[in-house]
């Protein structure tokens, strides 16, 4: 999450939702959701009245029927007619037809539809499409630009970094964002970048020797 | 290469009409290859030297839709999105073993978004009882907890599933049993009322049919050789073991389903399988409509292992909903359902005898096994142990145990993981017991030809090396070890191998099967296989499989695909060629004998035109299209060669005060024939190693006895190894040429590591700590029990 971001929620961050004033579970105990009166979310700032344990006079209740979001993906402005509860994950498959980001597990702990929430990546299964809103999202479709892969797509093609190829979005994200941040991980790194990261295949060897190929680093550093 | 009108390697003609005879490479080159001769049909294409004087086979191309794959392109069948598609969820059994007495759909079909439920009166699966009768119910008696009962089908994926929510079902419960020892005993409840059976399939689930059945044991399924008492009287020294393994789930990320759109022309359905033609098969036998009728697509899909053949519950249900509402149908499964229902690696529990004399000859090897495949069958493991070493006799006995869980399928390299952890282990044993080294035993007791050569590769590795032959030698409370295992799998040819190749007036050039790539990379070693034929790159050429529109392909299962469909592309390729060369020909001024077609190029060998790129070549052709169409022929040479495999050998830690083990590096050297595309095989090598580590020390399918549910459905508490537990490991491919087809491909798949690698993990345990662990998973707890047992240490000492 961007400072910017992060100032405009005004609760601030707390143990249980470390990116913005709303979990999953504390969503989903609730019929609807309590937002600022406008019928479009479009800002991080409609979501800070959960945890102020009441609903002031200029919050209206949205859902639990379909509501318009405005949703920021890949460079592009897109606006779905979501229930709240739909996840990142599903309102980018099923209403944005963007079909790369995978879901496997559906609980978070398989990273199969790691996306970049302002280049963090995110398990987009356990975010919910609203607390995307005023985010910069990218998804695996959005990280090659004018049909040039990235260098980290590259390797793994060269390396063979895949096998059935279910893993592979996710694996990219998770590897792309390390490299953001850090550009030259060491092994131990870039494992701990993927810990997340399922592969039922086995393709590990080959997606850390491809992803130490873009960083410039020798294997075991 | 060059390939020419006249056959290359014809040396005479062989005494059987239409044959001719080639002489092939054949052993490993650098140890053993020489020349052999065959006699093949003429109309083969001439014989391919060794890898090395290949320009486009045997290289690591990179994989065809790779670019498709890491750019989140690639469109697998959970990804199909067709318009007005609905969304299906199966209403399942949440008691694990009842009758159903009644099921009430009023409430789901009135539930907004609602398009359609159905109610399933044939499940697929379970076991049938010999006498149907004896289930005198209306619904299907329920045998474990997760078997489906119906399905809605909705507008939204919410709707569908909290409809289903609301069919109520009523169940008669029955006693059930989900623990193999229990359901062994004579006063165990009854998973089925009478004898019950599950054939066995081509995707290598189901088991034998022909045996008795006393309460839940069906078996034994006997298997002999030579007199197995005679075999002990010969012993100089007899070693014992009883291994338990535990139940494995498949637990592919994408899992099973479909997409189902049923037209009154003509079933369209998009299946997440490892053959396309199996889906069709069953929907067509199911529904009553010929095969012409239904269309099955695989475009890209998310992992199988074995468990996805046929359309199952999945595809027939789906059908059933589109045809009912006129829509189509997706059906994927959940996390949960795959888990439950679609599909394990049975259990087992083996005691295996081995006698020998003391220079290792073996005399005897007597294994009793027990397994549970649920409430089917195929939990037989004496694949390794029947086929792995020379024995004076031979005596196998293998049970299936019915319990109230869902019904194994095949799962890579069926019965092998489990029937090598016991078999490798007692041969190490018998190493231990004959004062020999391990691979001095192994050398003379298997003859194969190439697993001895990678013994060699073994014996000359630093990592060997290393290896300290007194057991539990390494100071300090973390010990180090190192162990080896074999594996065996066997040359399963599938005669439903064919493939078209095209020919197009403007030079571009494709190839068409049915087949599926279930992550194997089947596509790149087809477009190889055109481009060595026609010399231009593979990225030129266009792979179409995926689809039963093209010609039928094989269902990838057993390790088939590669070496039974490659031959039919290449000899698509070489037939396409011949014809082409022979229509250009009189617009070239030349005859066809005198054309040859090189480096990408159409040349004259008389010299009557200089060489014209195929491009141009093509533009020549008399008519817009030349196509060939080619079938798998069977194996040159049968009788040859039946087996390949592999040798593994593991580096542990095994910290004795945590009881923790840790797989530090692996060096896998492995076979299959002529290595088709080095990368590509090499990453099966290395899954089937890692699949393997996970199965050993982590993975384990936990029922509870009380409820008789899964206590782990999902991908948290079913632990499945990850990147920090990953080993270093090094894959040496042993390219060994056995003279069968035109390509000489082999499978790797279920020899990839995952047969041999539980029992070289074990082997390194004993060596690390003088303690065999005969248990699988290896966990901290089962690693301290042993090490606190100290009698076990003595019994195989």
């Amino acid at each position: 999450m961007s400072d910017s971001a992060e100032e405009k929620t005004e609760s601030g961050k707390t143990a249980d939702s470390p990116r913005t004033g709303v979990t999953r579970r504390g969503f989903l105990k609730g019929a609807g959701l309590t937002a600022a009166g406008t019928a479009l979310l479009d800002g991080v700032q409609a979501f800070s009245s959960e945890t102020k344990g009441g609903t002031p006079a200029s919050v209206t209740e949205l859902g639990p029927g379909p509501v318009p979001v405005r949703l920021h993906v890949n460079g592009a402005e897109h606006t779905v007619e979501i229930e709240p509860r739909t996840t990142l994950a599903e309102a980018l498959r099923i209403n944005l037809g963007m079909t790369g980001t995978k879901i496997v597990c559906d609980r978070g702990v398989c990273s199969g539809c790691t996306v970049w929430l302002d280049k963090m990546p995110v398990n987009s299964c356990m975010t919910l499409a609203i607390d995307a809103v005023g985010h910069h999202v990218t998804t695996i479709e959005g990280l090659s630009s004018d049909d040039k892969m990235h260098p980290l797509q590259a390797a793994f093609v060269k390396h063979d970094a895949m096998q059935c190829g279910f893993c592979t979005p996710g694996m990219v994200m998770s590897c792309a964002a390390l490299l953001e941040r850090n550009p030259h991980p060491s092994e131990h790194e870039v494992r701990h970048a993927v810990s997340g990261n399922l592969c039922r295949c086995g393709t590990y060897p080959k997606i850390f020797a491809a992803t130490l190929d873009v960083a410039g680093t020798a294997r075991n550093a | 290469m060059t390939n020419r009108i006249a056959e290359d390697g014809l040396l005479e003609q062989a005494g059987a009409p239409g044959k001719k005879t080639v002489e092939m490479p054949v052993g490993v080159p650098g140890y053993t290859l020489a020349q052999e001769s065959r006699d093949v049909p003429v109309a083969e294409p001439p014989v391919w030297p060794t890898n090395k004087d290949l320009k486009y086979v045997g290289q690591s191309v990179e994989r065809y839709d790779g670019a498709a794959k890491v750019s989140g392109q690639a469109r697998y069948t959970s990804d199909v999105q067709l318009p007005g598609m609905l969304y299906a969820k199966f209403v399942n059994a949440s008691v694990p073993h009842a009758r159903i007495v009644s099921i009430d759909t009023a409430a789901a079909e009135k539930y907004p978004g609602v398009r359609g439920v159905h109610v399933i009166q044939h499940v697929l699966g379970n076991a049938v009882l010999r006498n149907p009768a004896l289930d005198p119910v209306k619904y299907p008696v329920v045998r474990y907890a997760g078997q489906p009962i119906a399905a809605v089908a909705a507008t939204t994926p919410a709707a569908a599933e909290e409809a289903a929510a609301l069919v109520k079902v009523r169940y008669d419960a029955i006693p059930f049993v989900v623990d193999q020892n229990k359901a062994r005993e004579a006063d165990a409840p009854a998973v089925f009322p009478g004898a019950a059976d599950e054939a066995a399939s081509a995707g290598g689930g189901g088991g034998p049919t022909d045996v008795k059945q006393t309460g839940n044991v069906h078996g034994p399924s006997i298997h002999r050789k030579g007199e197995i008492d005679q075999g002990f009287k010969d012993a100089d020294v007899v070693v014992e073991g009883h291994y338990v393994t535990q139940v494995q789930t498949h637990s592919a990320l994408e899992t099973h389903g479909v997409v189902a759109d049923w037209k009154p022309e003509l079933l369209t359905v998009w299946a997440s399988t490892q053959g396309t033609s199996s889906v069709r098969e069953e929907l067509s036998a199911f529904f009553k409509i010929p095969l012409t009728q239904v269309r099955v697509i695989t475009e890209y899909m998310g992992g199988g292992f074995g468990a996805k053949f046929g359309a199952g519950n999945p595809g027939v249900v789906a059908a059933a909903l589109s045809k009912k509402t006129g829509s189509p149908v997706r059906l994927m499964l959940d996390r949960e359902e795959e888990h439950l229902s679609v599909g394990n690696r049975p259990s087992s529990d083996q005691t295996l005898r081995i006698g020998a004399k003391k220079d290792g000859t073996i005399t005897a090897i007597h294994l009793v096994a027990y397994g549970t495949a649920g409430c089917g069958t195929g939990a037989g493991c004496s694949g390794p142990a029947a086929n792995l070493y020379k024995s004076g006799s031979l005596h196998t006995e293998e049970n299936d145990v019915f319990i109230n869980a869902g019904p194994a399928s095949a799962m890579r390299a069926p019965g092998h993981p489990q029937g090598a952890f016991a078999l490798e282990q007692t041969i190490d044993d018998l190493a231990v017991k004959l004062n020999m080294d391990p691979i001095d035993l192994r050398d003379k007791t298997d003859d194969h030809p190439v697993r001895r050569v990678e013994r060699q590769i073994v014996r000359e590795s630093d990592l060997w090396k290393s290896r300290n032959p007194v057991a539990g030698a390494s100071p300090g409370p973390i010990k180090r070890g190192v162990g080896l295992g074999q594996s065996v799998w066997y040359r399963f040819v599938s005669m439903n191998s064919n493939a078209e190749v095209r020919i197009h007036k403007d030079g571009s050039l494709e190839v068409l099967s049915g087949v599926q790539d279930i992550g194997s990379g089947v596509k790149t070693v087809m477009a190889q296989i055109l481009a060595e034929q026609f010399g231009v790159p593979p990225s030129q050429i266009s792979v179409k499989i995926g689809d039963t529109n093209h010609p039928q392909g094989p269902d990838s299962g057993g390790s088939v695909t590669t070496l039974s469909l490659t031959p039919a592309v290449r000899d698509a390729a070489w037939q396409a060629s011949q014809k082409f060369l022979a229509d250009i020909a009189p617009g070239l001024g030349a005859t066809p004998a005198d054309l040859v077609l090189v480096d990408g190029e159409v040349r004259s060998q008389s010299g009557k035109f200089d060489p014209i790129s195929f491009r141009r070549a093509a533009a020549k052709m008399t008519t817009s299209q030349i196509a060939a169409q080619a079938k798998r022929i069977p194996d040159y040479d049968p009788k040859k060669y039946l087996t390949y495999g592999g040798v593994d050998v593991a580096e542990v830690e095994v910290d004795t005060e945590l009881g923790r083990i840790h797989v530090r590096r692996v060096l896998s050297v492995h076979d299959c024939g002529r290595p088709m595309n080095p990368a590509q095989t090499i990453s099966q090598i290395n899954g089937g190693i890692i699949q393997g580590i996970s199965y050993t020390l982590l993975e384990n399918r936990l029922l509870d006895p009380v409820y008789g549910l899964m206590v782990n459905p999902d991908l948290e508490q079913y632990k499945i190894v990850g990147a920090r537990e990953i080993p270093e490991i090094e894959v040496r491919l042993v390219e060994a040429y056995i003279g069968q087809s035109s390509t000489d491909a082999s499978g790797i798949g279920e020899a990839a590591g995952v047969v041999s690698i539980g029992a070289a993990i074990g082997n390194a345990v004993y060596n690390a700590v003088g303690v065999r662990i005969r248990q699988t998973p290896m966990t901290p707890a089962v690693v301290l029990a042993a090490l606190r047992a100290p009698a076990q240490g003595k019994e195989t000492a």
